[in-house]
């Protein structure tokens, strides 16, 4: 039945975007992290969804992927931020490098919020999609029981 | 004495019951992917989709002109074939998926993604109020059934 695939669907939505949510509070944690060199520097990371067609991935299934009604979600993987980080003056620290600079990570915190908010919206949807195929199966189970 | 056809008695209720839970999963696979790069939010043409299982219902409607086609259909109805892995139920179903349609975006994003969130949360809440209102008119041809059946 139909209704079951929802839950696989809100399920593996819930479950991307609680990896970007986790990205998030990896890229806030370490806002304010500094390194010795640019390349160690800590880089923003993203992760990267994409679709999948449960049933093309079962044997003998030649669906058109158009064609094909469920659609869940993946985290195909993550990516970093390739956006340059600030060089501050701080000769006093003690992971300057020789010149007396230290290499901040290049995370901006706004753009974290905001994805932080719409990654809790999308969760949001998809929890009152689950809660609302529960029900409906739930109704459709009690039918015609008086 | 003719039987009562159950088919018949529920009328095309049961087939858009089947068609309103393949059109949540289309909606539901379009909030998951609300945030994938370049996914195109789709839809159930759904006129289309419920005169395709009304007519096919009544091309399965089984006749029966002897005792032992009846359990000859019933043996074949609903069956079960497990034989790719993959469990498929062929009850006469409606299959959905040629009448799944693209969206026209109201507002494309850069990303090539077309889903808009607040618009599927929106047909989703009213696929649900309509499939709750078909639910209820099976609910109500039941209780005629039991009330005839029962007789008082």
């Amino acid at each position: 039945m139909a209704l079951f695939d929802v839950f696989n669907i809100a399920g593996s939505g819930m479950s991307a975007e609680s990896v970007r949510l986790n990205t998030v509070a990896s890229n806030l944690a370490n806002a304010d992290s500094v390194s010795s060199s640019p390349a160690t520097a800590y880089k923003a990371r993203y992760p990267v969804f994409q679709a999948i067609q449960s049933s093309l991935m079962s044997p003998g299934a030649g669906a058109d992927p158009t064609q094909t009604a469920d659609a869940a979600v993946q985290v195909r993987g993550i990516v970093e931020s390739t956006a340059a980080g600030t060089a501050t003056y701080q000769p006093g620290n003690p992971l300057a490098d020789a010149n007396g600079y230290v290499y901040s990570s290049n995370v901006n915190v706004v753009e974290q919020m905001a994805d932080m908010i719409s990654a809790s919206r999308s969760y949001q949807n998809d929890a009152q999609v689950l809660e609302t195929s529960k029900s409906l199966m739930l109704d459709t189970l009690k039918l015609a029981q008086g | 004495m003719p039987l009562l056809n159950l088919n018949a008695y529920l009328g095309i209720q049961p087939d858009a019951l089947k068609v309103y839970s393949q059109r949540a999963e289309v909606l539901a696979a379009n909030l998951a992917n609300a945030d994938t790069p370049g996914y195109l939010a789709r839809d159930i043409d759904f006129r289309a989709a419920l005169a395709s299982a009304g007519s096919q219902g009544d091309a399965l409607q089984p006749t029966t002109t002897s005792a032992d086609d009846l359990t000859a259909s019933s043996a074949d109805g609903g069956n079960v074939s497990a034989a790719d892995g993959n469990v498929t139920t062929d009850s006469g179903g409606v299959s959905t998926e040629q009448f799944l349609k693209y969206r026209v975006p109201l507002a494309p994003s850069l990303d090539g993604n077309t889903v808009d969130s607040q618009m599927e949360e929106g047909q989703f809440a009213q696929n649900t109020v309509r499939f709750q209102a078909t639910l209820t008119f099976l609910e109500n041809r039941f209780s005629e059934l039991t009330t005839a059946i029962v007789g008082q």
